[in-house]
């Protein structure tokens, strides 16, 4: 029987309330951002604090700039000669926006998980080791180390460890996905970012990369854009609701899916748009 | 209504639309096939007297009427290997300079003038290549290259600006345009996210490109490079004209020597023997057979790529 | 960990950078160079002469390559009016049955791959044993079709192309009406593509237009005016190769003029070519 997102969220305001309280230190601060394709407004005067080893989620409908926003994080946009960033991004009191921020570096910190599961042409292993070679001189034995324990991490040890030397691209897509993740996460960042990553995966692997952000969330900071809300209630600690370019409200989950203080948040809950 | 001409006739003009166009279709098979027998019957004379020693002889003499292949052959892969060698290369990194690193206004207007490269006649480059590019090479480079390198029998001889490097370099330039274009649509045709990832990770362009786009296009790269091969061993004018039509095979790269191409049309006209003719369509049956091998193997290649579907590798 | 040296990944990127920009300026400068050559050394050769006068022998003045002017656009148009239409057939072919007969589409495709491949001297070489040979001497005709044969692929393949772009829905809803397919490729189809077909008739005309190769074993060439396509027949192209290895300075300067004439003419019709189908992308 499904509940609703309301039901999921009474559920765990009760559970939080039996745990310790939380050190709520800012992991990254937003302010005042804007972002513009060309000459057309995307991001309009967003303000946001991340809290550190916390799941934000970032709701919104459809072209309301939650991928948007979410990709100024680790500036993967200055890919595009069009798009272009206004405001301050600070992670741990550096603005990373600043020209004189290493971009590499960045990367190297905060890392990223896309919609579509993107396995490097390699063989398993190689995809997992990526950002260890590229970042790192190790040795030979240190990397199988530090491979397994990305893929133990990524809860994919098991199902992929006679499998190392086969292309990345000949596995299921919950399994790309989480190749993805073990990449990511084998150079030790500091926050993961991820861009709907199971919007194009079946329910049980949903379910598995949901059950694996919960796990990982104590390491890192984690940042996921969703457009399903029930995924936002289960999985995140504070949500954000974007609409047309603007934070609507940014609070608690809990509070965002049974008490929101916005009319408009409340009507996207409720699923009167978007 | 009036008029009607019912469905009879349109069935019958149907039948003729496809039979008409079909039949035109099967004129491509008609002549391929044609060529080969064309050329297997009027090589009789020549397989005939020489045999399969015929590609093993590097003997040519129009007045002993004694002919063979070995020195056009020569010389025919030897051009053709030094192209490859410089435009492999060139073709790929300015590939990755029009995807990667250059700016969109940039390469719209590069991309295109490189084409443009492409559409130049060969005779034309074979103009150019005898009157501008030969006493570069004779004056300048050729005597750079004997200075420092002179010790390698690659580069004994005088230093006439024709010969073997020169036409090997000219063909080069022809096919730079060819592969790199092939090579460029290979690399746009890598997902946006597939390179985002790479970037997200942290890794240079150069890294991105060597990890990631290289390997993902590889297959389409390699097919490029095939047709280029074919191209560059059948080219005929540009290397005609500053190859310097010497049968004799020599190792080094300074020294006239020949193609099949260029011996062919060097001699045509000059060919009263019935023998000698023969021989001259022989070698063209050995250039047929060679460009005809290379081609269907990049478009079986090819084919194969297209069908496994996206999946990069 | 231990981290690489930042500085020298992005020295290393950089140096690629550097030199895949230079790959390509590299690219550039031959292309500004021939074209320039050939303008700088052919203006000298153009004067009216060139286009009114018959070739003189070398040492008198006032030779011109009218005769071969004629030529290459007499053989040229030949090679069209035979190329074009088999070629525009066969590409219908390819695009409009391959459902229908998909084996033989996959041969007639793969093989017209193949025959793009083939060098143009062995179509010539192959076009002389069927038509000189047994006629006992060479003509514009056998001129004609052997650059027919060269541009039958070309059209063959960039037609299917172009037909494949036009919609499922147009042919679709056209069939609906109860039009016979034969008039659903020709009054809809071809309009619809139009632009594209013409284009890809232009760039294979462009193609042939400078090819000497094959000319040389079938038109030969011919000093004369010609007023029959059935013997050796002028052209430009054989003549370049004749006059640039002559030792003669003043037939090498006609060889230039040819080269310039030959030059902005295939430029000519591949820019108009590429500029109708960018059109048609956007």
């Amino acid at each position: 029987m499904s509940r609703t997102v309301k039901q999921v969220a009474i559920h765990r305001e009760s559970a939080l309330e039996k745990n310790l309280p939380e050190t709520n230190r800012v992991k990254i601060a937003v302010k005042n951002l804007s972002f513009y394709y060309g000459s057309k407004t995307a991001l309009v005067d967003n303000n946001i604090d991340i809290v550190e080893n916390k799941v934000t989620a970032i709701i919104g409908p459809s072209g309301c700039g939650k991928s948007t926003h979410l990709r100024v994080y680790n500036r993967i946009y200055e890919l595009y000669r069009n798009q272009y960033a206004k405001g301050e991004v600070f992670l741990d009191g550096q603005n990373i926006l600043s020209e004189s921020q290493d971009i590499i570096e960045l990367r190297r910190r905060v890392g990223m998980i896309f919609q579509k599961p993107t396995p490097f042409p390699m063989t398993v292993f190689e995809n997992v080791a990526y950002g260890l070679r590229l970042h790192y001189r190790l040795g030979r034995a240190e990397m199988e180390l530090r491979v397994e324990r990305a893929l133990r991490a990524a809860a994919l040890w098991d199902e992929v460890k006679d499998l190392l030397n086969h292309s990345g691209t000949a596995l299921s897509g919950g399994q790309q996905q989480r190749i993805c993740i073990a990449r990511a996460i084998a150079v030790e960042p500091e926050v993961l970012l991820m861009d709907e990553p199971t919007s194009a995966l079946d329910p049980v692997a949903t379910a598995k990369i949901e059950d694996l952000i919960t796990a990982l969330k104590t390491k890192y900071t984690i940042v996921i854009v969703t457009h399903n809300m029930q995924q936002a209630a289960r999985v995140s600690d504070y949500t954000a609701f974007f609409y047309e370019g603007r934070i609507v409200e940014y609070d608690h989950t809990d509070t965002i899916f049974t008490n929101p203080k916005k009319r408009q948040t409340q009507d996207y809950i409720t699923g009167r748009f978007g | 209504m009036k008029g009607n001409r019912g469905s009879n006739f349109h069935k019958k003009t149907d039948t003729f639309f496809r039979y008409l166009t079909a039949s035109c279709g099967i004129m491509i098979l008609v002549i391929m096939a044609g060529i080969f027998t064309g050329l297997v019957v009027n090589s009789r004379l020549s397989i005939e007297r020489f045999g399969v020693g015929f590609v093993l002889s590097s003997a040519w003499n129009p007045v002993t009427q004694d002919f063979g292949a070995a020195s056009s052959i020569y010389g025919t892969l030897v051009s053709t290997g030094i192209a490859m060698i410089v435009a492999v290369p060139l073709s790929i990194a300015i590939a990755l300079f029009l995807a990667e690193i250059a700016s969109p206004a940039v390469s719209r207007i590069i991309g295109p003038a490189i084409e443009l490269l492409a559409a130049v006649p060969s005779i034309i480059y074979g103009m150019w290549g005898l009157f501008v590019f030969v006493p570069i090479m004779a004056n300048c480079i050729q005597p750079v290259l004997q200075k420092y390198l002179g010790f390698v029998p690659l580069f004994h001889g005088p230093p006439m600006g024709i010969g073997m490097l020169t036409s090997g370099l000219i063909l080069a330039f022809m096919i730079i345009p060819f592969i790199s274009s092939v090579t460029r649509d290979v690399f746009d045709m890598v997902p946006a996210v597939i390179k985002e990832s790479a970037y997200g990770m942290g890794a240079t362009t150069w890294e991105v490109s060597r990890h990631v786009i290289i390997p993902y296009g590889f297959k389409g790269i390699l097919g490029a490079c095939f047709l280029g091969l074919a191209r560059a061993m059948g080219e005929t004018m540009a290397v005609t004209f500053v190859i310097g039509n010497d049968h004799t095979i020599s190792p080094s790269l300074f020294a006239a020597a020949n193609s099949i191409a260029s011996t062919l049309a060097n001699e045509f006209t000059e060919a009263s023997e019935p023998i000698y003719l023969s021989a001259l369509v022989e070698l063209g049956l050995a250039l047929l057979v060679m460009t005809f091998v290379v081609q269907v193997f990049a478009e079986l290649w090819l084919w194969m790529v297209n069908n496994r579907g996206e999946k990069g590798i | 960990m231990k981290l690489r040296s930042l500085k020298m990944r992005k020295f290393f990127d950089l140096a690629i950078k550097m030199a895949a920009g230079f790959s390509a300026g590299l690219g550039i400068v031959v292309l500004c160079w021939i074209l320039i050559s050939i303008l700088s050394h052919g203006f000298k050769a153009i004067n009216w002469s060139f286009f009114t006068n018959l070739p003189a022998p070398p040492g008198v003045a006032g030779g011109g390559l009218a005769n071969a002017i004629a030529g290459t656009f007499l053989i040229t148009v030949a090679a069209t009016l035979m190329g074009v239409p088999v070629g525009l057939m066969a590409g219908t072919y390819l695009s409009e049955f391959d459902s229908d007969a998909s084996k033989l589409v996959l041969l007639i495709r793969f093989f017209s791959n193949v025959l793009m491949g083939i060098p143009s001297i062995i179509v010539g070489l192959f076009v002389y044993t069927i038509l000189v040979r047994p006629a006992g001497h060479f003509s514009g005709y056998a001129g004609a079709v052997s650059l027919a044969i060269i541009m039958l692929p070309v059209v063959a393949r960039t037609t299917e192309d172009m037909l494949a772009m036009v919609p499922d829905s147009l042919k679709e809803a056209a069939l609906a009406l109860g039009a016979p397919r034969w008039k659903v490729t020709f009054h809809i189809v071809f309009r619809a593509a139009k632009s594209g077909l013409v284009t890809g008739s232009l760039l294979a005309v462009a193609r042939v237009s400078g090819e000497t190769a094959p000319l040389m074993f079938t038109a030969l060439n011919n000093p004369y005016w010609v007023f029959s396509l059935n013997r050796p027949t002028p052209n430009l192209t054989v003549t370049i190769f004749n006059y640039a290895m002559s030792p003669y300075p003043d037939w090498q300067q006609q060889a230039w003029g040819a080269s310039l004439l030959i030059t902005v003419g295939v430029l000519l019709l591949s820019v108009l070519g590429r500029l109708v189908i960018r059109e048609r992308k956007s």
